[in-house]
């Protein structure tokens, strides 16, 4: 028998069966409902315009390593999962050389300048959104429905629809904030597969209701129209941006709440939820080191 | 006991060797007898080329109180005083036996008279028991504590390491002295009560020690969930009676004897019949095994010929361990031999065996919300590659026991316990400059 066959390599010799692709695909397969309902409820372009971010995502990330000579990552599927959440929090007519500066700026600006997957403190989705709002502010706030009419969101003073048309996502908006049944379907599968846990987006959305109720508003809509339930579910969710201890992510989501309030009710734009999550991203490290566990047995450090 | 769980993994069991009882092999080619078995200092072999020595006979001794003495498995001729490279890369002395198949009995094997409590440890301290969970701690050590201190021993049979069976086997072939065992031990350390913990995969092995326990009083056999690592002994000792073991501190500082149910078995079986620790039960099993089964072997059996009494390999071997696949060690060469501890031999194939590519971290916290103890492997990880050695006294990296549940479940693949075994090292050497820097 020959020994030159034998591998010897440090324990553990097992490994558990899920890898960083096969959690972002699992993101992908959940974001998949609300892509469907964004294509029903604006039209195919709502699909032209996801793909295009995705595409561009993932072509600036293969760009972006290749010059800096690093391993090239695209295959772990983050790119798509960024492409895909900045399409999703885009209206149906934005200009396509837009949606690729945005998404230039999410995984180049925002992620790879920091050191790439795991390394960047704030989320590129959010952030490139929240350049595009800034620098589009025209484009970004013509939300349409599938006639074709400019109408704005309702949270910005348009017309309240019924409850059950907020809930299927039949109004203007973002291409996938508008169905809470979609988002909720994906949110219940990410817990399901242990991809997520339900602090974040439960305390999050649990703090809106309860701080629009207090503050006379209509809870029931305020939970269910803008990019709440998107932000909760997917942003507020994400790995590197986000505590990962239990209570970490329980004051997160009350955070990402009351900031989310406060800038609805007193605030200039009829959205926080963006603000909220950024925000909230540039406290993590603090709330990470506050919510440490003590190590079992452990005796206090000096 | 204890209200909150320590945390841990949900491994695949693999117990497929856990319902036939283990087969005695034939006398090995040739027998390879390490004089370093144990924790602490080499014995000194007693015994030279050209010798005689009889199954049971001494061939090397103790050398110094954390020591143990080593005897052989077989009858026949030494061949030599070899030197062999241990799995951790250490040479070692061997001594090496050419066996004549006869298995002749030494007449040095009588059984030991005990009456009290300096006789049973001076038996101990013969029979060259040591921990068989697979740390190798000698036995004795363990016993020789002041009494006064223990009030409970908790008997490890959780054995929550996949594919492993041979302390299963124990506990349904020889739960009666399994028994008596712990009886001898409750008689001599003044104690008066006792937990077997026993992870809840093996309802047969729970079964069979409570019907042999029934009726010793003060001894309790305890269910446990089996979630990995179950059988460390801080969590074991936490979820049987809540105690918690501090930083730097043993299972006797908090008045608990921890010891594994096979070494509990063999000190029952040195007493009643003088044979010392020469021969154990080993799992050969892992998907490049023909035909797994727990088999007894002579200590000093090369792994190859264990193997090849299996069957031998269905498809090449690429990997070899001695012990579970979540802390066993991988085997450089197929002619090592089974061990005093060796509770197991895997093989593994190509598929099974080779290392996913490491990728970066997401930081998903899987590591720290998996850890028994919580640590975080992802902030030691960033501050051994910063070298920051005051960070990993921060982060405790001490109290890792290398269970290895943070590497299991990293979905980036990274090698964090491995990261944690060498911050340990600069941690030590840190902390031992900085003693010296202060003097």
């Amino acid at each position: 028998m020959d020994n030159s066959m034998l591998l010897v390599s440090p324990s553990p010799h097992v490994r558990a069966r899920h890898s960083t692709r096969s959690i972002m695909l699992d993101v992908v397969i959940a974001l998949v409902p609300a892509l469907v309902a964004s294509a029903v409820i604006f039209g195919w372009r709502a699909l032209l315009v996801v793909a295009f971010c995705v595409g561009w995502c993932v072509v600036a990330e293969y760009i972006f390593e290749r010059i800096c000579k690093r391993p090239v990552t695209v295959g772990d599927l983050s790119a798509v999962v960024t492409g895909m959440l900045l399409g999703l929090n885009l209206p149906v007519s934005i200009p396509l050389w837009q949606a690729a500066v945005g998404s230039i700026v999410a995984i180049v600006v925002v992620k790879q300048l920091f050191g790439g997957i795991g390394r960047n403190f704030a989320n590129p989705a959010i952030t490139a959104r929240i350049v595009m709002v800034i620098s589009f502010a025209e484009s970004m706030s013509d939300f349409s429905v599938n006639d074709a009419v400019s109408s704005a969101t309702p949270l910005s003073g348009g017309e309240m629809p019924s409850v059950l048309r907020l809930f299927l996502g039949d109004y203007g908006g973002c291409l996938g904030e508008t169905c809470a049944l979609a988002l909720i379907i994906g949110g219940v599968y990410l817990v399901a597969r242990r991809v997520i846990t339900w602090h974040t987006p439960v305390v999050f959305v649990a703090t809106v209701f309860v701080l629009t109720w207090l503050l006379g508003e209509n809870p029931v809509e305020q939970v269910l129209t803008g990019g709440l339930l998107l932000g909760a579910i997917f942003m507020a969710t994400d790995y590197s941006t986000t505590p990962s201890t239990k209570w970490g992510k329980v004051i997160f989501g009350l955070g990402c709440g009351v900031i989310t309030v406060l800038i609805r009710v007193f605030g200039n734009y009829p959205e926080g939820v963006s603000f909220a999550i950024l925000f909230m991203n540039i406290l993590t490290p603090y709330i990470s080191t506050l919510t440490k566990r003590r190590p079992f047995g452990g005796a206090k450090v000096k | 006991m204890s209200i909150f769980k320590l945390n841990g993994v949900h491994l695949k069991h693999h117990k497929n060797t856990a319902d036939v009882p283990p087969v005695r092999m034939p006398v090995p080619k040739k027998a390879v007898i390490p004089m370093s078995m144990h924790i602490g200092a080499p014995a000194v072999p007693v015994v030279k080329a050209g010798d005689e020595v009889r199954v049971g006979q001494l061939v090397g001794e103790a050398a110094g109180g954390l020591s143990s003495p080593v005897y052989s498995g077989v009858s026949g001729k030494v061949k030599k005083i070899d030197e062999i490279i241990s799995v951790t890369g250490a040479h070692i002395t061997a001594v090496v036996i050419e066996p004549d198949g006869l298995q002749t009995v030494s007449e040095e094997v009588v059984p030991p008279t005990v009456t009290n409590r300096e006789e049973f440890l001076s038996a101990m301290q013969r029979s060259g028991i040591v921990g068989l969970g697979g740390a190798g701690f000698p036995t004795t050590v363990k016993l020789a504590a002041d009494v006064s201190r223990i009030d409970t021993i908790v008997v490890n049979g959780a054995e929550c390491e996949p594919y492993i069976t041979s302390d299963t086997r124990t506990m349904i072939d020889d739960a009666a002295l399994v028994a008596e065992g712990l009886g001898m031990l409750m008689k001599y350390l003044e104690v008066s009560k006792a937990v077997i913990g026993i992870e809840n995969n093996k309802p047969k092995c729970i079964a069979s020690m409570r019907q042999a326990t029934e009726g010793m009083e003060g001894v309790e056999v305890r269910s446990l969930p089996a979630v990995y690592p179950q059988g460390g002994e801080k969590v074991l000792v936490y979820h049987t009676l809540g105690r918690v073991i501090g930083e730097g501190k043993l299972p006797l500082d908090c008045g608990v004897v921890v010891i594994n149910c096979t070494t509990v078995a063999t000190i029952a079986k040195y007493i009643k019949t003088g044979m010392p620790l020469v021969e154990k039960c080993v799992t050969v099993d892992g998907s490049a095994i023909s035909e797994p089964k727990n088999v007894i072997a002579p200590i000093g059996t090369p792994v190859l010929e264990l193997i090849e009494f299996c069957g031998g390999f269905k498809c090449p071997p690429r990997k070899i361990i001695y012990g579970g696949p979540m802390m066993g060690i991988a085997l450089p060469d197929l002619y090592l031999p089974v061990l005093k501890q060796t509770n197991a031999i895997l093989a593994f194939d190509r598929k099974d065996a080779t290392p996913p590519p490491e990728t970066a971290c997401i930081r998903c916290g899987r590591c720290v919300s998996h850890c028994p103890f919580g640590l975080a492997p992802c902030d030691i990880a960033d501050a051994y590659a910063a070298d920051n050695a005051a960070a990993l006294e921060k982060f405790k990296v001490n109290l890792c026991m290398e269970c290895g549940c943070c590497s299991y479940v990293c979905p980036a693949k990274r090698n964090l316990v491995q990261t944690n075994k060498l911050a340990k090292v600069k941690l030590r050497n840190y902390q031992t400059k900085n003693r010296e820097g202060g003097k």
